[in-house]
């Protein structure tokens, strides 16, 4: 878990870096501060459980397994990327680690992995579905009516909100009557536990005891983890809202070095290892970058290609139509 | 041949669909004990269970955002939103995930779905009669269906169920009650994105789709009786997308085009068509395309008023006789 947050870390540093550079366009929402909640939570989740998670998503996709140079080429706009350069650094996606996507509507993908759950209950699957999502995002009328479907049907899914007190630049009191996000879950008798969002561990028990309900058929659970991004919203956040020595006293709380020091204090580790992982991951987000930077852009002839699974050509003969089935995910190849 | 009401039609599409393929599963709002606003869904919750018919919150994007990750999971959704009108609260589930993943994730995962909704009016009132067919059929990456007839919109549903995209398949609440021919074959397919030429004729193209074409038919017969002239209507049946290699060779022959709809006449679907046909078509046509569409105003609860709006196979008549 301390590999996976510094890796984490520093796949987004050198995220910024490559977007001052131009070489990564559009938006870039970084998760510096926040890896506790991914990586504790994923840890605690089995890796066949399909994962959702809203735009600030290049952690849940390192934590989940994803090749670090394909979500690299994500970013770059490249043929290799995991979304083959159509997603962009919201939109990461890879169904082979069940990961169904950052979701850059807020709160749009809490009835999806809703209807999800119900698929997996459906076909007696024991999968639990994991949902994340920002405090910003309880505020729109799509995040009620998801829990509420939820709730109705009893559904195998763990809510956890990241509470990291912005939602862009409101805060919460700006946004939320409640200061806790716990207390939405209330309305919809689902059960709740709020835990420290930069301490892995009290993320892992948290998600791992709601996983447990979810998937002894109790129905959903929601889980709050109290966090802080250290960065901006997003690149563009001249971050205004907001005061510098709040920011200092949140990275006192740095869930990396506050974990190292306490494998170390428990003797699991000893500080030169801690020092070796942080160089080797740095090793190989060197070569991430070098790789991703080498990859081919996606052709441009194919870029009215994949619109559809079953394209319909009414120019073209009648065949048997309605046999055509889904794509498997198997024959999705790389590269154009 | 035996004989069905669009209602049924639809009713026997769902039924049959449910028992070939144990994951298709409907969802909506009052379709279980009342049945569906138009009773469209009636007996099929105790034919099936209320795990496949599915009663919901009254929560449109819910409802289609449910039926995305239900869709995901592998099971195949027929969500149906009770109107039209209030597809728009689903609109952000329809345009910014079902319609999108398929594209924005590198073909990772299709969303094989379908929301049925439906268009009409009746003295219902400016929020419950209105037409959005040409705002879906603008959306790369849904698939568009209209149908006019009891057969069409058996075909057809069974066609969108079994489809690996979103469907958004939109009926009209006019013509529930209507009775028409049934196909020998109960599980025949129509096949999406071919439009059917629905009367042959030589003098003008008249192009339709949902209730505008018993509209058209209608006016097709008067202008034969009272003019002579021999109008070719076709049933355009899919908006997207547009079978426009039927639309063109029609128009081939009559050089002459109206298009018919019931949604407003600025940026409705009428005035995308028109658009691409002109460019497909300007050599052929020896007068302006011409359109049938409502008027720019807020339907009225007023019967006469209502009236006043609506387009009509009258309307359709006077428009083909101002290109002869
Ligand atoms: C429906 C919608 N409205 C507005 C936005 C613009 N927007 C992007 S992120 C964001 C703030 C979300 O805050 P929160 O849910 O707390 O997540 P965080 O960014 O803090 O992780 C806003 C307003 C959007 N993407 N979607
Ligand atoms: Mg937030």
């Amino acid at each position: 878990m301390y590999r996976q947050m510094v890796l984490i870390r520093h796949f987004e540093e050198h995220a910024a870096e490559a977007y001052a550079q131009a070489k990564i366009g559009g938006f870039l929402h970084l998760y510096i501060g926040e890896e506790a909640v991914a990586v504790g939570a994923l840890a605690a989740a089995r890796p066949t459980d399909p994962l959702l998670t809203h735009y600030r998503d290049h952690g849940y996709a390192l934590a989940r397994g994803c090749d670090p140079t394909r979500c690299m080429a994500e970013l770059f706009g490249r043929a290799t990327g995991l979304s083959r350069g159509r997603g962009g650094s919201m939109h990461l996606a890879d169904r082979s680690r069940h990961f169904w996507g950052g979701h850059a509507i807020v709160g749009s993908h809490i009835p999806i992995g809703t209807g999800m759950a119900y698929a997996a209950k459906y076909h007696r699957r024991e999968d639990v579905v994991l949902e994340f999502f920002g405090d910003g995002a309880t505020g729109n009328g799509i995040f009620h009516e998801g829990l509420n479907m939820a709730a109705l049907w009893k559904v195998p899914v763990v809510f956890i909100c990241e509470n990291n007190l912005y939602g862009m630049g409101a805060t919460l009191a700006e946004e939320s009557p409640v200061k806790d996000m716990v207390i939405r879950a209330e309305g919809y008798t689902m059960p709740a536990r709020q835990c420290d969002g930069m301490d892995v561990l009290a993320v892992y028990e948290t998600v791992q005891a709601a996983c447990a309900h979810a998937r002894g058929g109790n129905g959903p659970f929601f889980v709050e983890c109290l966090t802080y991004r250290f960065r901006g919203h997003s690149m563009a956040d001249p971050e205004l809202y907001r005061d510098k020595e709040e920011v200092q006293r949140w990275r006192a709380l740095d869930p990396i070095p506050r974990f190292g020091a306490r494998l170390v204090a428990e003797r699991l580790c000893t500080e030169r290892e801690l020092t070796a992982i942080n160089e080797q991951v740095e090793q190989e987000m060197l070569q991430v970058v070098a790789a991703a930077d080498a990859a081919p852009v996606p052709d441009p002839a194919t870029v009215a290609e994949m619109i559809y699974a079953n394209p319909i050509d009414p120019a073209a003969p009648v065949m048997a139509l309605g046999a055509a089935p889904p794509p498997a995910p198997a024959a999705v190849l790389l590269g154009e | 041949m035996a004989a069905s009401t669009y209602r049924e039609a639809v009713r026997s599409a769902l039924r049959e669909e449910m028992e070939r393929d144990p994951d298709v599963i409907l969802l909506g709002e009052s379709i279980t004990g009342y049945g569906g606003s138009y009773a469209v869904t009636r007996g099929l919750v105790e034919e099936f269970g209320s795990h496949r018919v599915m009663e919901t919150p009254i929560a449109e994007a819910g409802i289609v955002g449910f039926a995305v990750g239900a869709a995901m999971g592998g099971l195949r959704p027929v969500a149906e939103l009770m109107t039209v009108n209030f597809a728009l609260l689903a609109l952000d589930q329809i345009v910014n995930s079902a319609a999108k993943f398929h594209y924005m994730f590198g073909g990772q995962w299709s969303v094989p779905m379908v929301v049925r909704t439906v268009s009409g009016f009746g003295q219902l009132g400016a929020t419950h009669s209105q037409s959005f067919e040409g705002w879906f059929a603008s959306v790369p990456g849904l698939k568009v269906v209209m149908p006019a007839t009891p057969a069409d919109a058996k075909g057809l549903l069974l066609s969108a169920i079994r489809d690996p995209d979103p469907v958004i398949f939109i009926e009209h609440s006019l013509l529930y009650s209507t009775r028409g021919p049934m196909p020998d074959d109960p599980a025949a397919l129509v096949p999406i994105g071919r439009a059917r030429v629905a009367r042959a004729g030589t003098d003008v193209t008249v192009v339709a789709y949902s209730r505008m074409l018993l509209q058209a038919l209608q006016a097709a017969e008067a202008l034969e009786r009272e003019d002579g002239c021999q109008c070719e209507v076709i049933d355009l049946r899919t908006l997207r997308p547009v079978d426009y290699p039927t639309v063109a060779a029609s128009v081939r022959r009559t050089h002459r085009v109206v298009l018919c709809g019931e949604d407003w006449r600025s940026g409705g679907f009428g005035a995308a068509l028109l658009a691409e046909l002109q460019d497909l078509c300007f050599d052929d046509l020896d007068a302006p395309i011409a359109r049938v569409a409502m008027r720019d105003v807020p339907l009225p609860y007023a019967r006469n008023l209502e009236q006043a709006l609506l387009p009509s196979s009258e309307q359709v008549v006077e428009t083909v006789r101002s290109l002869l």
